[in-house]
């Protein structure tokens, strides 16, 4: 685990900032990166980790700047690329985004979080808010005492400072769910799976000790609860570095002392089948050589009770396809030509409700008989139900405890999304 | 805020000096922004340097953001101006005993990083207060640093007790010290190849217990360091899982799949199968959720659950359908998906692999074709609906997907054998969209396997020999052997017009000896015996097997002990790509132009074709050319005489297909002087003047008495270490057997006898034949010296590629065990009549494929004292002639092992200017391991 340099790249592969913490890489490295990326590139077989003459280049891409990591050693490279995703949130911290403009405006600051986040090439400390404590912009610079590395560095608690005050003592927790699924052309259900987030937001004073309760099945069996109360078997739990993992696999318990601000507590799994919320069936015909008619039927298969709110149903067309036209039962249908695709959207779509849209368009004739291969991309389907989780995960209690004895108020709040790759294939 | 505005604006002329007038202002401001700009234009790459001593000047301020840009500029610059970067030292040491933590961390931190010598040695004693300063962040980067100053000096690190403390400091307090600890221990350890972080009982409690409360980086470094650690009793792997396991909960990859590999280790050790099992259940979801973090961390995870699952399948049989492909997911994601789908065969997938193979990217859908081959031929239940899928695609007439698909076609036929040849017609349809050598070869071997049975297999065939001459050398090689096929099978005169045009074709209008002498063959056998060639040509042929490629057992364990790194990633051991050694004080740009040379380049330097086509074998199985063993079907090259080698068959063919490079065109008298990529190579590893054989060197005197020899040997442990016990010695030759010569002096209070050698496995696997020191009693401050000869054990041989390694037990009666390393220099293995003639070395030579250099720096003036030095180490010099145009000399040098079972021969070729620095030195041997070795003893011999 030693890198031997940090480069930040523009677009076109010019060093925009680099520390060097080893002295065994040159600094044309980045000429040759960038020059080995295009010819894998043109090749097909680019990756994010690279291996050229000895050297190995680990890197990605936010926005226009590349973040690259070079190295002579057999680095964890998992830890590596980490790293510089964990490097992009603390620069988006204090820069708001990372881009070229942003690094250049503050490359002394840069310099200054490259030395502290990194030492020898050894990850070490990578908490914005904290480092944001003794590594500071102009603008917070003004102050006249001598700066001293906070406790929280070193400690074992190492995401939050001690002496924090806040005079509304608060905490908010967000269960968001995504729902990602694969629905074959032929409309069966490929796979799917939930990815549920706890996000946080904590406003509290001190040092709060707090306690999660979930209704979790593996938690409940382990006390011999009856199954009044519905428990939700959660597959796989990833918790954020605050919440102390050994007691957790002890006795199911969540605890920990949180950060002071936002961030993920926990992330959980479940690949149980999840019956589609929002169904989506593209009929297509070819009524003439040239024509070809959608018709599309979106269904919302969740209680009456409910409503997914922001739908977007997006239809991808032929990129040839010539003046789409569409009709709607519900909502309004435009054309993205840019993305080759109609997208339907409905501000509300009740639960139990069947909603219709039908496009028509015409292809080239000519293009027509040959028929270009690739198949069309799937359908993609966005949505949010607040209220409501697919899995029926509960909040049953968040405890916070300080020795100074404040009541805390918790606030929950539920919400179901589409994730990222709902997709429906099309015929 | 914004700190950087028009700081990269100026480049008007006269900068520089109005830079150092503003940094030599008064105005603190003023002074401050200079620097600033100073960093900027180094940022950029304008050379500053020239202010070096002007921005220096700015070292001693209050002000922390200016004291890092100085640091910074220092970091950059000071090896350029080494003299007056003492300078510094001043300031350096006394920020060192600043008031403020973050400033005594700053300042050992930027010393470490200033690899000049003369600072080097002032760092020491800030080291050392750092290393128990009061602040938990000072000792942390003080850690760090003892890691930086092993870089720069070993020596040092060891003279002042910094391991001794860095050790200690796995007890301290604060679990980010601990961590830092072991990332440092680790590396040295690493690096120096010695036992510096030896894990006791105690120690495992210690990084265990800070394994709950470091941060997510400090947990990666203790997770990689239990893996390490050696498992064999199953208490203690159990107790680690277990301690280990909540790890996998972590939001932090790393985390999870360094707890994963340490978990792995673990399973190894332990017997109980329920444990195994309920391991194996709680590694499987959090492996699962690793696919839903960002794509190039899915990219990693990906390469490494295809090794898990290789050890392990049932680990994830269960979860196919968490690796199908989303539609947006990066090409590099998808492919190791498909990959990783491959290994879990399931009849699931073919669906799957259907739709990929209908999506839009050519390399991903040409893959999904392989990898529904690859299905039907690994599950025979599938096989059928493979084979539908197949013919669907064929149908879609894409012209890769035709071409993919024929060739996976050929596999399945090869794998089932008359069974599906009714899909023959079907194929024959697509014949003109072949113009892929590959797909036209398996066609080809179709029409010619199944000839009797396509009507008009000979107009088929007739159309492909049309082009003949313009066809790469696989396709002819299948059209001539498919023809003869044809004419055993059908003797027509249409089919005896065809072989006559082939026959001749291939024998008199081809430069390819492979094609021209398989065509010979058949010629002698048809005109002399045709039932003898049908015997021969129509032999049944064996069926192939599931072609799913694993790695071999011993490259996958080694693999899997380091799960989450490079050597994962690439799926090679580390020692293929590592190119990293201590590189002492140098910079890397000035050792821009002697890098090491990575093997994959030096192949295409060879001979491009060959070479690309390793790499594409190496791609298509998983990316490791060096490690990767044959994907089993080798369908082409099945028949007996039918089939030469096919462009890139198998992964394992590169290395033996690599074409020999320069280095053979001057031993055949040619001039290929410019294709000398082999000048370019790194220093010797880490040199280790311990090594050396005193009787080597003076030219070979092997009956000197040891006494005499005494004061030159090497000292093997001092008497601090020894407890009084002194040892010098080395390993020799002596009397045509290793033997390792001791001289011991004892310095301690008591006498001291029973004297006992022990020697841990080695490359040559040499132990002692007699275990008894024969030095008697040695009372306090007597002496004495005695060889124990080495003979070869095999159950000594340590495995892995060869290292001089040489790691010795010296047990006494009184005062304990003691353990050194040393140094095995090969020529105390190589034999007195190692020597072949020349014809030998040369066929020798050409026989192997794959040849290692390295520039030494050593000096020759005169040849025949070289030659005498050389004989003396029992490397024979059999030729020596010079380079013509070049003034240079080649010496071909050989020598031979004899240690060991089979003996192995080594062949050098030396090119050197008499009298100037630089010999080049290029090795082939059928153990390419002991290349640097041999380069070492080359060195030694030559004096450099």
């Amino acid at each position: 685990m030693s890198l031997s340099a940090l480069f930040l790249l523009d677009a076109k592969g010019r060093p925009l900032i680099y520390r060097d913490y080893r002295g065994d890489v040159s600094t044309k490295a980045a000429e040759r990166f960038i020059a080995k990326i295009g010819e894998l590139e043109d090749a097909g077989r680019l990756s994010p980790v690279i291996h050229d003459d000895g050297v190995t280049y680990i890197y990605l891409l936010h926005v226009n700047v590349y973040l690259l990591a070079v190295t002579r050693a057999n680095v964890n490279a998992a830890a590596v690329l980490v790293f510089l995703h964990r490097l992009v949130a603390v620069f988006r911290h204090y820069f708001e985004e990372l881009e070229e403009e942003s690094v250049r405006d503050n490359f002394v600051t840069v310099y200054e979080l490259l030395d502290e986040v990194m030492d020898y090439g050894y990850p070490q400390f990578t908490e914005a808010n904290i480092l944001s404590e003794y590594i500071k912009t102009d603008a917070y610079r003004m102050e006249v005492s001598p700066v001293k590395p906070p406790m929280a560095v070193t400690n074992a608690v190492s995401w939050r400072s001690e002496g924090i005050r806040h005079k509304k003592n608060e905490v908010f927790l967000d269960v968001v769910e995504s729902v990602n699924l694969l629905v074959s052309s032929t409309g069966a259900v490929v796979s799917s799976e939930v990815v549920g987030t706890l996000k946080m937001r904590t406003f509290l004073t001190g040092m709060p000790e707090c306690k999660l309760g979930l209704n979790d099945k593996v938690l409940f069996e382990a006390q011999g609860r009856s199954n009044r109360q519905k428990a939700v078997d959660l597959e796989d739990i990833r918790f954020h570095q605050c919440v102390r993992l050994a007691r957790f696999e002890n006795d199911r318990t969540i605890s920990f002392i949180p950060p002071d601000g936002a961030f993920d507590l926990m992330s959980y799994r479940l690949s149980q089948n999840v019956k589609p919320l929002v169904w989506v069936e593209c009929l297509v015909e070819r009524p003439s050589r040239s024509r070809t008619d959608y018709v599309v039927k979106a269904r919302s298969q969740f209680k009456e009770r409910s409503a997914a709110t922001n739908v977007e149903i997006i239809l991808p067309l032929p990129p040839d396809a010539i003046s789409p036209q569409s009709r709607c039962s519900q909502g309004s249908a435009t054309y993205v030509p840019e993305k080759s695709a109609m997208v339907w959207s409905l501000k509300s779509f009740p639960g139990g409700k069947e909603f219709l849209l039908r496009v028509n368009f015409n292809t080239p004739s000519v293009e027509a008989e040959e028929e270009v291969h690739g198949k069309m991309p799937p359908i993609k389907v966005k949505f949010e139900i607040p209220y409501f989780t697919v899995s029926g995960l509960q909040v049953r209690y968040l405890k916070v405890i300080e020795k100074s004895g404040y009541q805390a108020l918790p606030w929950v709040r539920y919400i179901t999304t589409a994730g990222p790759s709902y997709e429906i294939r099309m015929m | 805020m914004a700190d950087g505005k028009g700081y990269f604006s100026t480049t008007k002329r006269g900068e520089i000096h109005e830079l150092k007038e503003e940094l030599a202002s008064l105005d603190k401001l003023k002074k401050k922004e200079a620097v600033k700009k100073v960093i900027a234009a180094m940022t950029v790459g304008k050379d500053v340097s020239m202010l070096f001593p002007a921005v220096v000047n700015n070292m001693q301020t209050e002000d922390l953001e200016l004291k890092k840009l100085v640091y910074l500029y220092l970091i950059n610059y000071a090896k350029t101006q080494p003299d007056l970067a003492i300078m510094a030292v001043n300031t350096f040491v006394k920020d060192s005993q600043d008031p403020n933590p973050l400033i005594r961390a700053l300042a050992v931190r930027t010393m470490g990083c200033i690899r000049v010598d003369k600072i080097t040695e002032y760092l020491c004693d800030p080291l050392q207060r750092c290393l128990k300063d009061d602040d938990p962040y000072v000792r942390k980067t003080a850690a760090v640093c003892v890691a930086k100053l092993f870089d720069i000096s070993p020596e040092l690190v060891e003279d002042r007790g910094f391991l001794d403390m860095l050790r200690e400091m796995l007890s301290d307090a604060n679990p980010m010290v601990v961590a830092n600890a072991i990332a440092a221990l680790s590396e040295i350890q690493e690096l120096g190849g010695k036992e510096v972080l030896q894990i006791t009982p105690h120690t495992l409690f210690k990084l265990l217990a800070a394994l709950n409360e470091c941060t997510e980086w400090g947990q990666v470094f203790i997770l990689d360091c239990l893996a390490g650690y050696d498992m064999a009793d199953p208490r203690d792997a159990e107790k680690i899982a277990e301690r280990v396991m909540p790890r996998l909960q972590h939001a932090n990859s790393a985390v999870v799949l360094s707890a994963v590999k340490v978990i792995m280790r673990a399973m190894d050790s332990v017997k109980n199968e329920d444990l195994i099992k309920a391991w194996s259940k709680k590694m499987a979801p959090p492996l699962v959720t690793l696919l839903s973090s960002e794509p190039e961390v899915q990219y990693v995870a990906l390469r490494n659950i295809n090794l898990i699952v290789q050890k392990r399948p049932s680990l994830l049989s269960h979860e196919v359908k968490v690796f199908f492909c989303k539609y947006n997911d990066p090409l590099y994601v998808k492919m190791e998906k498909l990959e990783v789908m491959i290994r879990l065969a399931s009849e699931a997938n073919i669906d799957q692999l259907k739709e990929y193979a209908q999506e839009v990217d050519v390399d991903f859908v040409r893959k999904a074709v392989r990898a529904i081959g690859r299905c039907a031929v690994s599950l025979e239940s599938a096989a059928e609906r493979c084979i539908n899928v197949l013919l669907e695609l064929i149908k879609t007439r894409v012209n890769y997907v035709v071409q993919e698909a024929v060739i996976v076609i050929k596999d399945i036929f090869r794998r089932y054998p008359n069974r599906y040849e009714s899909i023959i017609a079907t194929l024959c349809d697509n014949l003109e969209s072949l113009d892929e050598p590959e797909a036209k070869a398996s066609m080809v071997w179709i029409i010619g396997e199944y000839a009797e049975r396509i009507d008009n297999a000979d107009e088929l065939l007739e159309a492909f020999l049309e082009t003949f001459p313009e066809e790469t050398a696989p396709v002819q090689l299948q059209l001539l052997t498919a023809t003869v096929k044809l004419f055993l099978k059908k003797p027509t005169e249409s089919a005896q017009r065809m072989i006559q045009l082939v026959l001749s074709a291939a024998t008199t209008e081809t430069d390819n000896p492979d094609l021209r002498d398989r065509a010979y063959v058949y010629w002698r056998l048809l005109s002399t015996d045709p039932e003898a060639a049908k015997d021969v040509v129509l032999a049944p042929k064996p069926v192939i097997s599931d072609d799913v490629s694993g790695l071999e057992p011993h490259v996958l364990q080694q693999l899997l002990a380091q799960i989450g790194s490079l050597a994962s990633v690439y799926q090679r051991p580390a020692d293929t790509f590592v190119s990293r050694q201590r590189l002492a004080v140098a910079r890397a740009d000035e050792l821009q132009a002697v890098e090491h040379k990575f093997v994959e380049d030096d192949a295409s330097e060879g001979g491009a074709a060959a070479a690309q086509a390793a790499r594409d074998a190496g791609s298509s199985s998983g990316g490791a050319p060096a490690a990767a063993p044959a994907p089993a079907i080798d369908l082409l090259g099945g028949d007996l005489l039918g089939d030469a080698p096919e462009p890139a068959p198998a992964a394992a063919a590169p290395a033996a297909a690599a074409p020999p490079a320069a280095g053979l065109d001057d031993l055949l008298g040619g001039m290929a002087l410019g294709g000398a990529p082999a000048a370019a190579v790194a220093a010797a590893p880490a040199p280790a003047p311990k090594a050396a054989d005193p009787f080597d060197l003076l030219g070979g005197a092997p009956a000197a008495a040891p006494a005499a020899a005494a004061p030159q040997a090497p000292l093997l442990l001092g008497a601090e270490k020894g407890k009084g016990l002194t040892v010098h010695g080395a390993v020799v030759r002596r009397g045509g057997a290793p033997a390792y010569e001791l001289t011991l002096h004892n310095g301690a209070a008591v006498p001291a006898d029973g004297f006992m050698l022990q020697l841990n496995s080695n490359a040559f696997g040499l132990a002692p034949s007699n275990q008894v020191v024969a030095v008697g009693t040695l009372v306090p401050g007597a002496g004495g010296s005695a060889a124990v000869p080495l003979a070869f054990n095999p159950a000594k041989v340590a495995a892995g590629p060869a290292t001089s390694k040489l790691q010795v037990a010296l047990k006494t009666n009184q005062l304990g065990v003691f353990y050194w390393e040393d140094a095995l220099p090969l020529p105390s293995v190589l034999d007195e009549a190692g020597t072949i003639d020349g014809n030998e070395f040369l066929s020798a030579w050409r026989a192997l494929p794959q040849e290692t250099t390295q520039r030494l720096g050593a000096t020759v003036a005169d040849i025949d004292a070289a030659k005498a030095a050389l004989g003396a180490a029992r490397l024979f010099v059999l030729a020596h002639r010079p380079v013509p145009g070049t003034g240079q000399d080649a010496l071909y040098v050989t020598g031979r092992i004899t240690a060991g079972t089979a003996p192995t021969q080594l062949l050098l070729e030396l090119r050197l200017t008499r009298g100037a620095p630089g010999v080049d030195v290029a090795f082939k041997s059928g153990r390419q391991d002991l290349a640097p070795l041999a380069f070492d003893a080359v060195a030694k011999a030559l004096g450099g």
